[in-house]
């Protein structure tokens, strides 16, 4: 099971800020281990962000990630209270969804 | 054409100009704009530390009860009473009557897993360090979410007791101690000023500034690494790279080493998990 993310979610003037922590080992498919096998690509290929439910931001990530991404957007039409929510999908079709009130 | 070759003579020279200037200003300023770039990237870093995430299991391996006993870590006395951790890294390590010895964080926090979880000690000190993938360790998520609790806390690392006076001194001790084979000590690079292994500055730890801003960063994602370090495998780290033999985890040499350094640096504002490349 994938751990968990850290959202935060701000209100600053109209709009809200987003900073979201992912954990995740964002493997290349490029990359050998010490016994010269490539290690198989595994990475998050879709990124996306809703507010009540309404989505805010799609994304395709792709290897040039990095492992432990960060991720900070902004958005317009947020207010207190909303609820943010952010899904990750990878590669292997793990998925992991959390979720944060903006402040 | 004619546009063009005047366009491709005006770059030339500009090409030229600029490479004159930056030959000028070599000599001096290239080692220190490396030093000031390499604080840049770390200032650009701070904003999104994956330590969080470690910080984040940490706490919950915390409040969670485990072990045969099955009961959670936050009655484990870090120095400031029972299940009080914030403030509690800045004083540490520290002697501890209960078991009669100095000890750092880590060796407090298998001390508690055996006394109060009931874990045996092989279990408690089997994995100190993540691997980087796959198998991580939850020594480094308790002492992530630990430090995090000091954060802004003066070091006040004392050396009252008899046994933290013998420690200091045996931490001191090691940090000349010259050995292994490529003749080697700590202080060979951290016991003068201005020294710098390839493009980076190396800390004189015997100096409170320097001192102060090197123990306050640490424990640090290492961005390098895709994990969090704890002192204890900083301490480990630099007895691989100084060639000597292994650094046992929590052993009282480990111990007296971070309470010297950890003593060079008090008054210095904690403020890790840091970041680093």
């Amino acid at each position: 099971m994938a751990d968990p993310m850290k959202i935060r979610a701000t209100l600053q003037g109209d709009t809200v800020e987003v900073r979201v922590l992912m954990q995740h080992e964002m493997e290349t498919g490029q990359r050998k281990d010490a016994a010269g096998k490539t290690i198989p690509a595994w990475h998050i290929q879709q990124v996306t962000a809703t507010n009540n439910g309404k989505p805010v931001l799609s994304a395709q990530w792709g290897p040039a990630v990095s492992k432990n991404p960060f991720l900070s957007f902004k958005f317009k039409g947020g207010a207190k209270g909303d609820k943010v929510q952010i899904t990750w999908t990878d590669n292997k079709g793990e998925k992991r969804t959390d979720e944060v009130v903006v402040s | 054409m004619e546009e063009s070759r005047k366009w491709a003579g005006w770059s030339a020279i500009t090409v030229a100009a600029v490479f004159a200037a930056s030959i000028a200003q070599m000599a001096g300023a290239q080692q220190r704009t490396a030093v000031e770039d390499i604080a840049r990237y770390r200032e650009l870093l701070q904003d999104g530390n994956p330590a969080e995430l470690w910080e984040l299991r940490g706490e919950t391996l915390w409040k969670t009860k485990r072990g045969p006993k099955g009961v959670s870590l936050e009655g484990c006395d870090l120095g400031l009473g029972s299940g009080m951790v914030k403030g509690a890294y800045a004083a540490m390590p520290r002697y501890f009557a209960d078991a009669d010895r100095v000890m750092d964080l880590e060796t407090r926090l298998v001390h508690c897993m055996v006394t109060l979880q009931g874990f045996s000690l092989a279990d408690a000190k089997k994995q100190p360090f993540g691997n980087g993938t796959d198998r991580k360790s939850d020594m480094e998520a308790l002492v992530a979410f630990i430090t995090a609790e000091s954060k802004g806390v003066p070091m006040n690392v004392g050396i009252t007791h008899p046994k933290e006076q013998e420690a200091f001194q045996i931490g001191r001790s090691m940090f000349f101690h010259r050995g292994g084979p490529h003749d080697f000590a700590c202080a060979t690079c951290h016991g003068e000023s201005n020294k710098r292994i390839r493009l980076q500055d190396l800390p004189n730890l015997l100096e409170p500034g320097d001192a102060q801003r090197a123990y306050t960063t640490w424990p640090a994602y290492r961005v390098s690494q895709g994990e969090l370090r704890t002192f204890q495998w900083r301490l480990y780290d630099c007895f691989r790279q100084q060639r000597f033999p292994e650094l046992e985890f929590t052993s009282d040499g480990s111990i007296a080493l971070t309470l010297f350094l950890a003593r060079n640096a008090n008054g210095g504002k904690f403020n890790a998990p840091a970041i680093k490349r």
